[in-house]
């Protein structure tokens, strides 16, 4: 083993078919609650 | 001079709020607690913010607490100068709610710790009453994330450093910050468990005392 790492998926539904919005959507949901930057970092997935 | 108005907030979870007003009562102060759902504050000096569990301590501690609708108030309370103390989960909440720097995370040990401890006084901001740099305080801990980790961008104010090392891994051994506007302040040992010799210590009222003092300060400057 060379390395491991643990960390939370969030999965969120959304009402909205355009994928920009959608990821938008999900990074101002990151930023005003999901993650806190001090300690946490967050990557959106598809 | 009245005494001190101060409210304690009140979220789902809470748990030390009625410690928090009892403690504040027994150093003069004329304490209120306040619902989370309250929008508006009655007129008050100073804020407290207890310990305890806010939403269950969902996603992260204190996280969910900065939606509440009193928090909007308190915000503004905060940015207008007068004093709010943060203790334990109310530390973690004023740190996610952006009113002091830095965040709080799981214990080193990753074990939940209840201990008395021993704190040094630094640069406690405006609750300088009793608190001159130096002092030692005897209070207790009682929690599971009380890690301080600095936020890179802002250096905090150590208002207290624990003595003899953390119990539970905080970088340089921090107990409790103030904002820049020295205003704020948050620690994670307890101040309102401290009050009476008979549970071991009384030194928490000289914190109390001093935020009553910083309240007064503050409204015959207004």
């Amino acid at each position: 083993v060379t390395g491991v790492r643990t960390g939370k998926l969030i999965v969120l539904d959304l009402d909205t078919s355009d994928p920009a919005k959608a990821r938008a959507l999900a990074a101002e949901a990151c930023e005003k609650l999901l993650a806190n930057p001090v300690i946490e970092q967050y990557e959106i997935l598809s | 001079v009245s005494a001190a108005r101060v409210g304690v907030l009140v979220f789902p979870g809470s748990l030390d709020d009625r410690d928090m007003k009892r403690g504040f009562e027994l150093c003069g102060a004329e304490a209120q607690l306040v619902w989370h759902k309250d929008a508006r504050l009655p007129e008050l000096d100073g804020i407290g913010v207890p310990g305890g569990f806010s939403y269950g301590d969902y996603l992260r501690c204190g996280a969910m607490a900065r939606f509440s609708p009193v928090m909007r108030a308190v915000l503004e309370f905060a940015q207008s100068g007068k004093p709010v103390l943060g203790v334990c989960n109310g530390f973690q909440i004023l740190c996610e709610a952006g009113l002091l720097p830095g965040a709080l995370v799981r214990n080193r040990d990753l074990k939940y710790v209840c201990q008395d401890v021993r704190v040094a006084v630094e640069d406690p901001g405006k609750f300088r009453a009793e608190l001159p740099p130096g002092r030692a305080l005897v209070m207790p801990v009682k929690h599971g994330e009380g890690a301080y980790v600095p936020d890179p961008d802002h250096k905090p104010r150590v208002a207290f450093r624990y003595v003899g090392g953390s119990p539970n891994g905080s970088t340089d051994d921090i107990a409790g910050v103030a904002n820049a506007a020295g205003n704020v302040v948050g620690l994670m040992p307890h101040p309102e468990h401290a009050t009476d010799p008979l549970l071991g210590s009384s030194d928490g009222g000289a914190l109390l005392r001093s935020f009553l003092a910083a309240c007064i300060a503050a409204r015959t400057r207004r």
